[in-house]
């Protein structure tokens, strides 16, 4: 069956990479992939893609902007239960708080707060930024034949600290633990950047288009 | 843990590369976006390109690359030169550009530093210093390919844009631009210690040492390099294969 996915167009960030990245990945399974900022084709969606680039408080914002758009995401993802693919800050804003520049409510789908990175060595730079080897990946079917120690492109100074342990997918080291999935039933977020990792990247995007949570 | 970048980069003139790359048979080594494909290919973790005759006219002409560029190439793509206003910005990010970096602009007005990463996040500003040393310890900022001095000197300079707001500081050294000698790697510690964000090493590489040099001895979080890549001399698989046994940690080339 010929699906649609949606990836949400809240004036947030370059979409074109995320469109091109997730369309190469559709093409071969007969799916279409639009970019849109009308709450109505999220509530037709077969699959939802929120990405995000900038502070958290923007990016909250920038939806909150699009009327309607809350609602019809929350209907479409929470109650109906479509596949959720959060990107960069569109997966930070599952939290329930993001503390950037103040402190902002989040969507509030994952328990846990997106606070500041602060490595434990202090001669690593905040952002975080380039290639990191994913280590504790979970077993999930977007993982699939993406094994711990694969790099994925990370460009952040915030990351989601989950309430709930087993909600983090994979992790990777920088100084410490810096969160780089998360995920619940249908929701799924990595706060790398598929659409720029090469290979892995297209692997992980291919996997969520045959995801069946 | 996180690896060392290795970026090529591009000098592009009214959509051509000024040099063609000779690595590979392309079918038109002047082509930027073919040459992006041969570096995402080869393992770059990272691609540059520079405009170096960006004017308010050709404007549409990397916009263009871009856009191509974005189409095919899955991995992260800075470009700079000529960038003078927000609008600049968000025109390259929206045509594909994950970063953009700004030189001028910034030495004539630090605040437009401040407005950008204000408006698109400090994670895709990245401010390109030319520094050269005018005394020892001493390195000014120079502008316009390193000809006009302007009297302020580097390091501080680089410490007042992260604070300003910029997510990554490139530091192109005038006096080795050109030379194959090696980057000025006391200016890059200087730099690296003077700022709490990454810092992209760049000017003067000639050999592969000198990349692990920019790392181990220099501090730099990520390497830029020319002529040694697009020359053929050697393939980024070879530099980073010889980072790695210097014990630089860098990523592999990784099929899934």
């Amino acid at each position: 069956m010929s699906e649609k996915i949606v990836i949400i167009d809240y004036g947030s960030g370059n979409l074109h990479s995320v469109q091109k990245a997730f369309q190469r990945g559709a093409a071969a399974k007969g799916h279409s992939v639009v970019v849109s900022a009308d709450p109505a084709a999220v509530s037709a969606a077969d699959r939802v893609v929120l990405p995000g680039v900038g502070a958290f408080g923007d990016c909250r914002a920038g939806l909150e902007a699009v009327s309607g758009m809350r609602e019809a995401l929350h209907a479409r993802v929470i109650e109906q239960g479509v596949p959720f693919f959060g990107i960069c800050v569109g997966m930070q804003l599952m939290a329930e708080r993001g503390l950037e520049r103040g402190s902002h409510d989040g969507l509030g789908w994952l328990g846990g707060d997106v606070v500041h990175l602060t490595p434990q060595d202090p001669g690593l730079k905040v952002p975080h930024m380039g290639w990191n080897a994913l280590g504790s990946v979970a077993s999930h079917p977007v993982f699939r034949d993406v094994p711990t120690g694969r790099h994925v492109y990370f460009v952040h100074s915030y990351h989601m600290k989950t309430t709930d342990p087993s909600q983090t997918l994979a992790s990777v080291d920088y100084g410490g633990p810096v969160t780089a999935a998360v995920g619940r039933d249908n929701l799924f977020g990595t706060q790398f950047h598929p659409e720029k990792s090469q290979h892995v990247g297209a692997k992980i995007i291919e996997n969520f288009l045959e995801w069946r949570p | 843990m996180l690896t060392t970048r290795v970026i090529p980069c591009l000098d592009v003139k009214d959509g051509r590369v000024v040099k063609g790359v000779n690595f590979v048979d392309l079918r038109d080594a002047g082509d930027p976006v073919e040459a992006a494909i041969a570096y995402d290919t080869a393992g770059a973790d990272e691609l540059c390109f520079l405009d170096i005759n960006a004017s308010h006219e050709n404007r549409g002409t990397i916009l263009d690359v871009a856009s191509r560029t974005a189409d095919q190439c899955f991995m992260p793509l800075t470009i700079g030169g000529g960038i003078r206003t927000v609008e600049d910005i968000r025109a390259l990010l929206l045509a594909g550009a994950d970063k953009v970096s700004i030189n001028s602009a910034a030495v004539k007005d630090p605040d437009f530093v401040a407005r950008a990463a204000d408006k698109f996040g400090a994670q895709c500003i990245v401010v390109s210093i030319d520094p050269r040393q005018v005394a020892p310890g001493r390195w000014e900022l120079f502008t316009h390919g390193g000809r006009n001095p302007t009297g302020i000197d580097a390091i501080a300079f680089a410490a007042l844009m992260a604070q300003k707001g910029a997510g990554e500081i490139m530091v192109t050294s005038m006096d080795r631009d050109g030379t194959r000698d090696g980057f000025d790697l006391e200016l890059t510690r200087q730099v690296v210690e003077a700022v709490p964000v990454p810092v992209i090493a760049s000017g003067g590489v000639g050999n592969l040492q000198h990349l692990v040099d920019g790392v181990t001895i220099g501090g730099a979080n990520a390497v830029l390099a020319a002529s040694i890549f697009h020359f053929g001399d050697y393939s980024i698989g070879e530099a980073k294969a010889y980072m790695a046994e210097h014990g630089v940690r860098v990523r592999p080339m990784e099929a899934v």
